[in-house]
């Protein structure tokens, strides 16, 4: 279970630049789709693929380009959404920087396919260095005749602006991208309409992650049957993971979806065990909005399966006893790793970044990071525990978008796992005041 | 036309429409409160969450529920569509449970608040609210300012429904007013304190649903429930000219919007007729103004208290009054 499609000719050099790129198989795809299919072959072969959009979701994105109405006498946009944003999630940038000709290349074939004139580049603003590359890459390709007029001697045009965005992680939600695209405040559209209707300039529009447009040139060239021999049933094809905290071996792996948990965790191969031969502790598997799991359930399932790197082994047990694959942060915790500290950390990140457009996301997130703020400083009291559970509860499902919910999972699911953690917290305000986080385990046991 | 059902009264309304304005052409205490969404404000709602309700059945077609709660004000009716709302425990629940989030960060300070005695928040906590807070932390506080000569703001109050921005941009030429920073440090601003100076600006007052924006020309002068709501008119060249003036004895302390039962105005008045037409002279007086509004001052209700227990821990807190029995709210005005 080792097969690649993204990162195979990752070690080759030169790879960025669209020589080297062209000469190892490069833009094959968009020859392939422009002069031997019809846009609407493509949107098939995707849908036959079984791709699931990689930005966190995991929407089948053959079924998302089928949505768009292409009756309407109105432009159609394409957005790749480079946003990379969540905690644990660096996967896109490693992409973008060490072959972004995949990605144009990707995008091109999407654009034929959907009927795009224009595809935007949406990055994340503090990603600077990445537009640079970005710009190159797309001024190559131009440059080549794979972008512009007439592209390979067809009717079909197409340009591809590359965007900045200024660093706010709401932004890397769909509709407030297109509100930020259109020049205006990054806040959440209501939704129905879904932007395959109504997006950005009031346009037919489908925002994709950069690592699923990144599949689409092997889709292309190989056809959807052939990709759904890749990976583990209905989780077709590789994932990108990006792996970081205690362990051997940090970095962007693709793995092809099926491998074990276990596996990917212990194995010299990807991450390389547990630093400095400490004990797993916890998971986040999914960027930081997924919820945590302890180590013996993100190993195994409630059913004692073991757990697999796959779209469904990973929400096997719903959020009772399991997590979801969201973006592929993987986030590792040892031994030694507080998870109260830890839960605390995440809640100032979605109250930082909260939009603030509906109540319970803009004043639940605040309140949930001061109660954890206090009981990680030894000063909360047995009944903010329930609180938090509470709060947690009316923030999610009730908000305009999906932040609200990703601010309350990571709490809830804490509490579910850890809860003896945070009662620690409360019945020894002495220790955790004065104990560095990383040591508590020895007290907690 | 198509069917739809609210808390088990069915109505046949046009394609298009809300399920809050369904449930408004049905009436009564069936129809869901609404913080944000102003029916004469396009692209208003969706934000506050006050309005959330559960849809039981999605239409004759599909009827699955739908999985979430849905902002009634934003979502449009289906034939066939089956909708609970004071029919559902659930819904209820995350209304409590919305009036406590809009509370964590407002003041409290109706005492001194010129809305209190008309303020949606105000009569959406005291008919949905908890009695005592589980919020202790600091609230957000900000400095007053000033919009423009006739408009304060105080931002402490604010509760980011929007209504007055969207006010500012559909009513206003000049896109000089909105909404600054994110999460809960955003603030309402006038770009770097440009003034709004627009003959209509001064209707940003009558949207807030809360005490955030207020008169200048009437602020601290006298409590909302002292005063006599007259219906009056004017001929004006700029608006209609038809006002609500709100009358003590032989004097009009302010002029506002004749707002309907839901605390909408019926039509925006222009800045002439509400911050410099004070004397009764200016107006015609037609009729005492029906107020169908729910406030909770005009019908009554502090005499009733939900629960008295919000009083009895304050006693043991505080011991015994020296003056002898300490009495409570319910005693004086009974
Ligand atoms: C708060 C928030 C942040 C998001 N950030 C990103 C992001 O940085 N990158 C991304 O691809 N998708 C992000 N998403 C998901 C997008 O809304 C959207 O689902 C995705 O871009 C669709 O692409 P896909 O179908 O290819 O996965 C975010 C969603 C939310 C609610
Ligand atoms: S859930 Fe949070 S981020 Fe999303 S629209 Fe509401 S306030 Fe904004
Ligand atoms: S100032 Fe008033 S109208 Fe404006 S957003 Fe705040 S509460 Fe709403
Ligand atoms: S009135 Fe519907 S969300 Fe505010």
């Amino acid at each position: 279970m080792d097969r690649k499609i993204l990162l195979e000719n990752i070690d080759i050099p030169g790879i960025q630049s669209f020589e080297t790129f062209r000469s190892c198989g490069g833009y094959l795809a968009v020859e392939k789709a422009l002069k031997t299919m019809a846009p609407d072959e493509i949107t098939e072969e995707v849908k036959k693929s079984g791709l699931k959009g990689r930005g966190g979701a995991g929407f089948p994105a053959g079924m998302k380009w089928s949505f768009i109405d292409k009756k309407v006498d109105k432009p159609r946009y394409l957005i790749c959404n480079a946003d990379e944003s969540e905690p644990g999630t660096f996967k896109d940038r490693y992409l973008m920087e060490k072959i972004p000709h995949l990605l144009i290349e990707g995008m091109i074939c999407a654009c034929y396919a959907l009927g795009a004139n224009t595809g935007y580049i949406y990055v994340r603003g503090e990603y600077k260095y990445i537009i640079g590359i970005l710009n190159k890459a797309v001024r190559e390709a131009y440059e080549a005749g794979f972008l512009g007029e007439n592209i390979l001697g067809t009717k079909f045009k197409l340009d591809i602006v590359v965007h900045s965005g200024a660093g706010a992680y709401i932004c890397g939600e769909e509709t407030a991208l297109i509100e930020s695209l259109e020049g205006k405040r990054g806040n959440p559209r209501i939704k129905p309409p879904f932007p395959a209707l109504v997006g950005l300039y009031g346009s037919p529009t489908v925002v994709n992650n950069v690592e699923t447009l990144a599949n689409i040139g092997y889709i292309v060239n190989n056809g959807g049957e052939k990709y759904t021999q890749i990976g583990l049933g209905r989780s077709t094809g590789t994932k990108l993971i990006s792996a970081c905290g205690n362990i051997n071996k940090p970095g962007v792996y693709e793995i092809e979806l099926g491998v074990s948990v276990r596996d990917f965790i212990y194995s010299d191969q990807y991450c390389g065990g547990i630093k400095n031969n400490k004990e797993l502790k916890a998971v986040i598997a999914g960027g930081s909005s997924v919820p945590i799991l302890p180590k013996d359930l993100i190993l195994k399932t409630a059913s004692g399966e073991d757990r697999l790197m796959t779209y469904e082994s990973l929400s096997d047990g719903g959020f009772v006893s399991g997590t979801m694959l969201g973006s592929g942060g993987f986030i590792v915790y040892d031994e030694d790793a507080c998870i109260v500290r830890n839960t605390w950390n995440l809640t100032r990140f979605y109250h930082h970044e909260s939009c603030g457009q509906c109540s319970p996301c803009r004043e639940g997130t605040g309140w949930m990071e001061n109660v954890l703020h206090r009981l990680e400083n030894g000063e909360g009291r047995s009944k903010d525990i329930d609180l938090l559970v509470s709060i947690a509860a009316k923030i999610e499902g009730k908000t305009i978008c999906p932040l609200g919910d990703a601010s309350a999972w990571p709490v809830a699911s804490a509490i579910r796992h850890f809860r003896h953690e945070f009662e620690f917290h409360v019945q020894h305000p002495e220790i955790v005041k004065n104990v560095n986080h990383g040591s508590l385990a020895k007290y907690v046991g | 036309m198509l069917k739809v059902t609210i808390d088990n009264q069915t109505i046949e309304v046009e394609e298009g429409t809300t399920i809050l304005q369904a449930a408004r052409l049905i009436g009564g205490a069936i129809v869901p409160p609404a913080m944000c969404y102003y029916s004469k404000l396009k692209d208003s709602g969706g934000k506050c969450r006050t309005c959330l309700v559960k849809v039981a059945q999605g239409s004759s077609r599909d009827p699955r529920p739908m999985p979430k709660l849905v902002a009634s004000c934003r979502t449009p009716v289906m034939d066939g569509m089956v909708v609970q709302n004071i029919t559902s425990p659930e819904v209820i629940e995350t209304r409590k449970a919305i009036v406590e989030f809009l509370l964590i960060n407002h003041p409290l300070d109706c005492p001194v608040c010129d809305q209190a005695g008309e303020c949606d928040l105000q009569n959406l906590s005291y008919q949905n609210g908890n009695e005592e807070t589980r919020f202790e932390e600091a609230k957000r506080t900000f400095d007053v300012i000033d919009i423009g000569d006739n408009v304060q703001l105080h931002m402490n109050r604010c509760i980011l429904c929007y209504r007055c921005v969207y006010t500012a941009n559909q009513l206003t030429d000049k896109r000089v007013h909105g909404i600054l920073y994110r999460g809960d440090v955003s603030e309402i601003s006038t770009y770097i304190q440009t003034d709004i100076s627009n003959d209509f600006s001064g209707n940003i007052i009558d949207v807030c649903p809360v005490g955030a924006l207020t008169d200048k020309t009437f602020r601290f002068k006298n409590r909302v429930w002292f005063l006599k709501p007259m219906n009056a008119s004017r001929s004006c060249t700029k608006c209609s000219g038809k006002v609500t003036a709100w009358m003590r004895g032989n004097e009009i302390y302010r002029v506002t919007g004749r707002k309907d039962q839901y605390g909408e105005v019926e039509e925006f008045i222009c800045n002439e007729c509400r911050f410099e037409k004070k004397a009764v002279s200016d107006w015609t007086i037609e009729s005492p103004r029906n107020i169908k509004r729910a406030s909770v001052i005009s019908q009554n209700h502090y005499t009733r208290l939900k629960n008295p227990s919000v009083i009895l821990p304050l006693e043991e807190k505080m011991g015994k009054s020296p003056y002898g029995e300490t009495k409570s709210i319910n005693d004086k005005q009974s």
